[in-house]
């Protein structure tokens, strides 16, 4: 990392110099992606215990969700993390245009993902595969299982939240678009997009595992 | 003295938006302050309601089902309202930055959002309250809280708002303390306030999105009946007791911490001698945030665990006793040969380690599994706890803001009725809840309204000693209020407990609004009274 260390417009008062700047504001997301992790933690500790409680109802209800659009989506969103590294790295080397591009393009595969989502989401309404209380379908294949709303309840928490952080990095996404084309954005000064880029890891991380947890095993 | 004129941060910048919209540290400090000491009033009274009402047997004042709603309230008011946001809400974001040299915390935007978050949740707290109340118990615990009619969404929906405060103050501070110090200011040079409001970071980040993803489970359990937390729909209620515990034993240490902090400040200062222990002290607080996370399990005793997790949770109880004796031992030592003034803040802090030790120890029995067992809901849990978290952390705020009176307001209260209240506040302390031992032994279980008439002369005298107890406190802060009169102001160079800390030798009481005029230079350590004098100051 390095920064022209004269005073720029972009350094804040309270900082000595840019450098302990960048690095404060590396250590906070860091630490924020702490809270994340814990965050979903409980709610995979969750997915643990019914999962050992109900071994086989978990098996036999994963079956009722859609692979390949769970598939399709895991490869979108790891598509749109490698065009946010493109995004970041592109302004680093000045790139400004395409850095603007990868970030249109990360942009549009998180609106993808959450498109095939909706779909998902609502082929389970119309059949009433449904959290709680809320659940009705009485397919064959799951007629021998017990509570497999808990399943549904387990999947609908923790993709809707997955799915929130997604709306919520479309709207840091969009800011940085914005950024990025005011020219607020440079290869002097890129943290907010290195930061709201580990953001979007995160996202997509969680995803890897949310995807194998419901849908392969 | 030309200084007179100088800028403080109280006065400059002038105008209700310079407040409402400041980014200064100092100020939001001051605002977290006031929002707390409200809720600190609130929580108070219906305190003094409850035993009002247990006074004597019978319902006298309130039905039970006042009662229940008074009782919940009063505990989750304390709690996340006051006890858990105050010291680094408050103190904290003052102290902070001064301690380091630094010109604000790290992200300051960031700061002024955790204090709205705060109010925000602050006031869906409020709404539960006109709405009428919720009468669960702080604990929220299911099946209950899902099936309870009175208003645990707008509650427990508060206590997650006010989680992300929580979360982004410690955040904050995390990230102040590892790239915010002056040149030279080295983790061991560190005022121990500083490490202690590191260690508790550590937890509020750790812990508090688990508690927030409780809260958002048992809302949801609510609205949709996802059935997780309900044995109907093949859940489980453990569970959330589980949830809830892995947050709320680490949040103990939340509220505890930091008061341990202001201990190792106030200690050696008023004593002037060098502390004694400091590595032990400083890594005492990382090893309680770290044993605070797997001893949960302590607070289920009775809630159906297998014997084995029962062994194990009581044995690693044990160990949260090692760090806080090392850390009692070496404050004592601290003050041994020293030459020990009995100024207010002083007392707060005597009074501390002889309330906490009670506290502490009285946490012995009930990390043993079979008295836990006899004691589980009775007054003794009650008593243990007030002695822990208003014995402990209470006294300690109270007596850091005797401390830092004169250096963040500028003023002087009136020593005199400063320690009689701290007297007052001791004395009706024990008053108050010693008997709620003798009470818990005899088998008085907590949260009921009404008993039977064996328990009356206990109780009655508890509640005498509350009257004294609310009172002193009242007229604590009073005075404190009091002296801050235009009549009253200090000189800014005043130091009047010859402290030596950044924030006492290099900047003006109260704070020039940049903290520093311009950046301090280390010279000595923080409690370096063997090698510097620091001669205390105190002029009108």
């Amino acid at each position: 990392m390095s920064h022209d260390n004269s005073s720029p417009d972009f350094l804040q008062h309270h900082f000595h110099d840019v450098d302990q700047q960048y690095e404060t504001a590396k250590l906070g997301m860091w630490a924020f992606i702490l809270t994340e992790v814990l965050t979903f933690g409980g709610l995979f500790v969750a997915y643990v215990v019914y999962r050992s409680w109900y071994p086989e109802m978990f098996v036999g209800a994963n079956l009722l969700l859609d692979v390949n659009k769970g598939l399709l989506n895991t490869i979108v969103l790891i598509t749109s993390s490698l065009t946010m590294v493109l995004a970041v790295w592109a302004i680093q080397q000045k790139k400004q245009k395409l850095s603007l591009f990868m970030l249109i393009a990360t942009f549009l595969f998180a609106f993808m993902f959450l498109g095939i989502k909706y779909l998902e989401y609502s082929h389970k309404f119309e059949v009433g595969q449904l959290p709680g209380e809320y659940y009705s379908y009485m397919g064959p294949e799951i007629a021998h299982l017990n509570n497999p709303h808990i399943f549904f309840s387990i999947y609908f928490i923790m993709t809707g939240l997955h799915g929130l952080h997604v709306a919520i990095g479309m709207g840091l996404i969009a800011w940085l678009i914005y950024a990025t084309a005011k020219g607020n954005l440079h290869s002097k000064y890129y943290t907010p997009m290195e930061m709201i880029g580990i953001f979007w890891h995160l996202v997509d991380l969680i995803w890897i595992y949310l995807f194998p947890l419901f849908y392969l095993i | 003295m030309a200084e007179n004129q100088k800028q403080n941060y109280l006065t400059h910048p002038k105008g209700i938006m310079s407040w409402l919209l400041t980014l200064d540290h100092k100020r939001i400090g001051l605002m977290y302050l006031f929002g707390g000491i409200i809720f600190f009033f609130l929580g108070g009274v219906l305190a003094l309601g409850m035993r009002l009402e247990l006074a004597a047997p019978g319902n006298d004042f309130m039905s039970n089902e006042t009662y229940n709603n008074v009782y919940t309230l009063h505990g989750a008011i304390m709690i996340f309202l006051f006890i858990i946001p105050a010291i680094p809400g408050a103190l904290g974001n003052m102290l902070l930055p001064l301690m380091l040299g630094a010109k604000d915390v790290a992200f300051p935007r960031l700061n002024l959002a955790s204090f709205y978050i705060y109010t925000l949740g602050a006031l869906f707290v409020v709404y539960t309250i006109i709405a009428g109340g919720v009468d669960t118990g702080w604990t929220f615990y299911t099946p209950y809280s899902t099936t309870s009619t009175s208003n645990v969404i707008p509650m427990t929906m508060g206590i997650f708002i006010i989680g992300f405060s929580s979360i982004l103050t410690g955040l904050n501070f995390i990230a102040t303390i590892h790239k915010m110090r002056i040149p030279g200011l080295t983790w061991y040079k560190l005022p121990l306030f500083v490490w202690a409001l590191y260690g508790t970071s550590l937890v509020q980040i750790t812990a508090t999105p688990v508690i927030a993803i409780t809260m958002v489970l048992l809302i949801l359990e609510r609205l949709l009946g996802i059935g997780i937390f309900d044995p109907a729909l093949g859940g489980d209620p453990v569970l959330y007791q589980h949830f809830f515990w892995f947050y709320s034993h680490p949040a103990v240490y939340i509220m505890i911490l930091p008061a341990f902090g202001i201990i190792s400040e106030i200690i050696p200062v008023h004593s002037r001698k060098k502390i004694w222990g400091y590595k032990f002290i400083a890594f005492s607080t990382l090893s309680i945030a770290f044993i605070g996370f797997l001893v949960w399990g302590h607070h289920m005793f009775t809630s159906g665990q297998s014997v084995f997790s029962q062994i194990v949770f009581s044995f690693i109880t044990y160990f949260v006793g090692i760090p806080t004796g090392v850390k009692i031992f070496s404050w004592i030592l601290t003050m041994y040969k020293g030459q020990v003034s009995f100024t207010p803040p002083m007392l707060y802090a005597l009074s501390f380690l002889f309330l906490f030790t009670i506290g502490g120890l009285t946490g012995i029995f009930l990390g043993a599994v079979a008295l836990d067992i006899h004691l589980h809901d009775t007054y003794f849990v009650v008593a243990h706890f007030h002695y822990v978290m208003q014995g402990g952390t209470i006294i300690a705020f109270l007596g850091g803001l005797h401390h830092w009176w004169p250096k963040t307001m500028g003023a002087m209260y009136n020593q005199t009725v400063a320690s009689i209240c701290c007297l007052g506040v001791f004395l009706g302390f024990n008053g108050t809840f010693f008997p709620q031992f003798l009470l818990g032994l005899r088998g008085m279980p907590r949260r009921y309204a009404t008993y039977d008439p064996q328990y009356a002369e206990l109780h009655n005298y508890s509640s005498f000693w509350s009257g004294i107890l609310g009172l002193s406190i009242f007229i604590a802060i009073m005075n404190l209020l009091w002296s801050l009169r235009k009549s009253n102001k200090l000189d800014p160079g005043t130091n009047p407990w010859g402290a030596m800390t950044l924030e006492w030798t290099h900047t003006s009481s109260p704070p020039h609004p940049h903290n520093f005029e311009e950046e301090p230079v280390l010279e000595h350590g923080p409690y370096d009274y063997d090698k510097v004098i620091v001669e205390p100051t105190f002029k009108k």
